[in-house]
């Protein structure tokens, strides 16, 4: 994995760990939402493309946010 | 009446003794002539209320009345001999006279006594004609001194010059007690006093000189001194100025503001402005003394390029560096893509400077990678606080701390940071507002002269959270909930979910403390103090923000804020103390990569709609880029450009190495600064920067106070920033065509609907305004949430604990936190180009001193402080304002490289950098380390400059 997707599954597991306090479907349209608000396209892309979002072993909440996450 | 703000020389009124507050008015004549007063305001007030200056000396109006110096006699009907008009409250029906033979004699009689004991060298004073000693001997009538001048006296007193920017004579003294009163009241510091009795009665700053005191340099005794005993060095250098013009100040977000006073196009003197909003008269020793550095011959004045770093710079005209610029960022943006390119905006410079530059991102480069130095500040700010209340904005004026009863500071140094505001804050302290300072430093307000923080909570850094989260807890389980004022004005179910969850045992203050370090009876009374004390208001800082959870420790704080009914009225509220002058102004002009002007994202069709209508130009829909992401992205080869306005992210942004390894890997870094600094080691094209002084604009303070700054000299390179903006935008093929900063204030009203109301002519009209300032609000909001908040009901959020992943261990045993102090100023471009470099001319580690015995350090050994980041040495300074197992430094000096240390983990929400948790070891040392080695070499190598062509003579 490269240093950029290390970054940013970091960065998306922070944001998991803030909306895990909210009852699991907000958070995981909370998840989402700021995703969509502040990532770039391709970092939207790249975190997509992780092979633990795309083979679902991620966290769950980070898994299940990914399918709102907009492609780029 | 408001003075003109550029008049030859601008001298505000001097009532004499504050004009009191009261809804209650009381008429007395004077002089025959009736006024009305405020009750309790002074009889000598009201005289100048009435048009009619009663002679005084001891008085002035920023301090109370004294009643020392009987020149301000006056006759009052039915009352016997002369009270002194400074300490005789004004009173209904009062008959006053201020003109009588027998009180001219009187008030000649006691400048006589004073003459007789000063001085006679009046045409070879520095204070000629800036004196109110001479002032009063003439409108007295002093023709004779009957007891001649060979009596004893005080002429030979040493001076004291050992203060850099003033100068202390004590012959020219005559006790008047302004500069003590000053010293006490104004700035809060209870440096100065009185030494001796009766005629041996003499000012001193303790047993000691003025450096070697706890004298801050405010200049508050310098601009109460009606004589020469305290005076500017500058001024005894140049004389007195000529002309004045107001502007504000280019330090902290305090946004004081200053008379410029000059000289031509010499500034003489900077004396704070008493008709300022946001500092009323008062300064600090950054803004009052040190702006030299504007005029500092390290100042580069000629725009440069060059092809590789490793090239010496080469001087050249204005319009080819600009033309390299911009064929750089088409080459870039043809070869590697649109989005290939971005900007960063600076919160040193104006409104309109930002504006522009984040307008030629969007517009120019057409994407959105812009982004701004709040990313490393206060942009969790922004996030929580519209989360919370709906506006990414502090709530209050700061003159609102004067109704405060409970004042909670939590991360913030205001006494180091922002000394202005600390210096009222202080008074309302004086007079009995309680204050909790959480803090894992001791810092200055924790225990002063004259102030005691009712609780220090000491906790470990990174636990500001796990202290909010138990601060909640005491509020909802002990029934401390302002449960009316939630009901009315706050989201219900929003409230209730946050209810339950802080008030799980998880969050008590006994099971917190094992995270914070703090005891939780200490946490359990602060609460208590909090939500019970009366008006309780919130300040904090970067010791919030500069967090892995930043961003939820100021919803966590808006959240306390709310649940006791604190937001919404004089006293309480939540303020965000903002570093640079004018961070919240470039944050309001679009400078995230994800939103417009006024905080309005770019996925907004309809803003969006309104800009390109504007702008004549399709708008991307997609946030950009912050400025980690862009670093990032360089580092591994995805951005190759990047214009830096005014900013020196290789210095002041975290883990210094990866920020210089994302500008090395660029191909064209264009700095637009005063100096070379250590960003501009990376860079292929400079263009020389505007210093506050050649700046014409508009800074907003924390208040979201707008305040002018007007231009006192031409710009040093020949160039406004607006009008280079301007010109790299036309050059990269999208015309600005602009003539005035004003009408880009005027594009700004037009786009922003906070700012709608807002003009210079406005602002000239009143001073200042505070946004929102529109059609609702012409005049401005001085406190927001008033009766509803900005978003409607109040948002409670819930505030997990999460530690951080910064922690220390085996390797990394301490915990290194960093910050600022008073005498520099960030990365100290400015400061460190000025004399303030007599009380900081290095950065040093603080530690504790069982630490230091531990490793056998003692103070002033040069130490190792290591992290997984990297490495630099620095000297130790043994202190117990650090607690065990944390050490703290600044990051003031380039040299030194703080920043190598710290990390790239960074807030949740908005990748604001955790400066104030890095796991660190240290140990001592005999060298400097290896970056900084390095860092010296490269100081040279890659800022040298070709020296200029030689034209043959003709």
């Amino acid at each position: 994995m490269s240093a950029q997707s290390t970054k940013l599954m970091t960065m998306a597991g922070q944001i998991a760990d803030f909306f895990r306090a909210y009852p699991q479907d907000v958070a995981i349209r909370s998840i989402a939402e700021h995703i969509n608000k502040f990532w770039t396209r391709k970092m939207r892309d790249t975190f997509l493309d992780l092979p633990e979002i795309r083979n679902g072993t991620s966290d769950p909440l980070l898994v299940a946010a990914a399918k709102s996450v907009r492609k780029g | 009446m408001r003075p003109s703000v550029a008049a030859n020389l601008i001298n505000e009124v001097d009532f004499g003794t504050p004009i009191r507050a009261s809804a209650d008015e009381v008429t007395l004549t004077i002089d025959g002539v009736a006024v009305s007063v405020p009750k309790g305001t002074s009889v000598m007030a009201a005289a100048m209320m009435a048009g009619t200056q009663i002679p005084k000396l001891c008085a002035t109006d920023s301090l109370e009345p004294f009643g020392s110096c009987r020149l301000c006699l006056v006759e009052i009907e039915g009352r016997k001999g002369a009270p002194a008009s400074c300490t005789t409250p004004a009173e209904q029906g009062m008959v006053v006279r201020t003109q009588t033979d027998r009180l001219a004699k009187l008030r000649r009689g006691v400048m006589e006594l004073y003459i007789s004991d000063h001085p006679l060298d009046c045409l070879t004073c520095a204070a000629n004609g800036d004196c109110e000693l001479q002032d009063m001997a003439g409108a007295v009538g002093l023709r004779d001194v009957r007891y001649g001048y060979a009596g004893e006296n005080h002429f030979d007193g040493a001076k004291d010059e050992t203060n850099p920017y003033f100068s202390y004579d004590p012959a020219k003294c005559i006790v008047c007690n302004r500069c003590v009163r000053a010293c006490e009241e104004t700035q809060g510091t209870f440096a100065l006093t009185i030494t001796g009795r009766g005629f041996g009665s003499r000012v001193a700053p303790g047993p000691t000189s003025f450096l070697g005191s706890e004298c801050v340099s405010c200049g508050a005794c310098v601009q109460a001194c009606p004589t020469a005993t305290l005076i500017e060095k500058s001024v005894i250098a140049h004389g007195q100025p000529e002309h004045s013009v107001v502007t504000t100040c280019a330090y902290c977000g305090v946004g004081c503001s200053f008379k410029a006073e000059m000289q031509g196009d010499r500034l003489v003197r900077m004396a704070p402005y008493k008709d300022g909003a946001a500092n009323e008269g008062h300064s600090c020793v950054k803004g009052r003394f040190a702006w030299g550095y504007a005029t500092h011959r390290d100042r580069i004045t000629k725009p440069m390029i060059r092809e590789k770093i490793t090239d010496a710079w080469r001087e050249v005209s204005w319009d080819e560096a600009i033309a390299r610029a911009a064929s750089e960022f088409r080459r870039i943006q043809t070869k590697y893509g649109r989005e290939s390119v971005g900007a960063i905006t600076s919160s040193r410079c104006t409104n309109e400077e930002v504006f522009l530059v984040q307008k030629l991102v969007r517009a120019a480069f057409k994407n959105n990678n812009v982004d701004t130095c709040a990313r490393v500040c206060h942009a969790p700010t922004g996030y929580g606080l519209s989360q919370t209340f709906g506006t990414s904005a502090g709530t209050q004026d700061f003159k609102s701390v004067d109704k405060s009863d409970v004042i909670l500071v939590i991360g913030a140094n205001p006494t180091d940071a922002h000394p202005v505001f600390a210096s009222r804050l202080k008074k309302r302290l004086r007079a009995g507002a309680k204050l909790i300072v959480a803090d894992p430093r001791r810092i200055e307000l924790v225990r002063s002269p004259h102030v005691r923080a009712a609780h220090h909570l000491q906790l470990k850094p990174g636990a500001n959270v796990a202290l909010l989260n138990a601060l909640a807890h005491v509020i909802v389980t002990e029934g401390l909930v302002n449960e009316a004022y939630v009901r009315e004005r706050c989201d219900a179910d929003d409230f209730a979910s946050w209810a339950r969850f802080v008030a799980q045992e998880k969050n008590s203050p006994e099971s917190m403390e094992q995270h914070t370090g703090v005891p939780a009876a200490d946490v359990r009374a602060a609460a208590r103090l909090y939500a019970t004390g009366g008006n309780a208001a919130i300040y904090y800082g970067l010791g919030v923000t500069e967090h892995s959870q930043g961003s939820t420790t100021v919803m966590a704080i808006a959240n306390l804020a709310m649940a006791t009914g604190n937001v919404g009225r004089d006293g309480v509220g939540v303020n965000p103390l903002r570093g640079q002058n004018n961070v919240q102004g470039s944050c309001d002009m679009g400078s995230f990569p994800h939103e417009f002007s006024g905080y309005r994202h770019v996925s907004d069709d309809a803003t969006r709609d309104m800009f390109e209508s504007l702008w004549g130009v399709k708008l991307d829909n997609e946030p950009g880029l912050r400025i980690p992401n862009m670093l990032d992205e360089a580092v591994e080869g995805a951005f190759k450009g990047l214009y830096v306005q005014g900013e020196d992210i290789a210095q002041s942004d975290p883990d210094t190495q990866h920020v210089t390894a994302g500008l090395a890997a660029m191909q064209c870094v264009v700095v637009q600064d005063l100096f070379l600094n250590e960003t501009a080691k990376y860079a292929h094209v400079f263009l020389p920067g505007a210093s506050f002084l050649e700046k014409d604009g508009t800074f907003t303070n924390a208040e979201r106070r707008i305040n002018r700054v007007r231009r006192v000299m031409q710009p040093l390179g020949g160039k406004a920033e607006w009008q280079v903006a301007s010109e790299l935008a036309t050059a990269l093929g999208y015309p600005m065509r602009y003539e005035h900063p004003g009408e880009i204030m005027d594009e700004i009203a037009r786009l922003t609907p906070g700012f709608k109301g807002v003009s210079y002519a406005k602002i000239d009209a009143m001073g200042s305004v505070q946004w929102p300032c529109n059609d609702a609000a012409p005049n401005g909001t001085p406190l927001m949430h008033i009766d509803r908040f900005v978003r409607g009901k109040g948002r409670f959020m819930l505030t997990e604990y999460v530690p951080t992943a910064e922690r220390a261990g085996a390797l990394f045993p301490l915990l290194l936190t960093t910050g600022r102090i008073l005498s520099q100023y960030n990365v100290g471009a400015q400061t460190r180009r000025t004399d303030n470099n007599a009380w900081h001319d290095e950065d040093v580690l603080e530690i504790h001193p069982f630490d230091a015995e531990h490793r056998g350090v003692r103070s002033g050994d040069l130490v190792a402080l290591a992290s997984r980041s990297g490495e630099i040495s620095l000297r130790a300074e043994i202190t117990d304002r650090v607690q065990p197992g944390v050490v703290y430094t600044t990051f003031h000096h380039a040299v030194t490289g703080a920043n190598v240390v710290t990390t790239e983990n960074s807030d949740w929400a908005t990748n604001c950098p955790e400066y104030k948790v890095t796991a660190v070891q240290v140990r001592r040392t005999n060298q400097h380390s290896l970056w900084q080695e390095r860092n010296a070499l490269e100081d040279v190598s890659l800022r040298r400059i070709a020296a200029a062509e030689l034209v043959p003579a003709k």
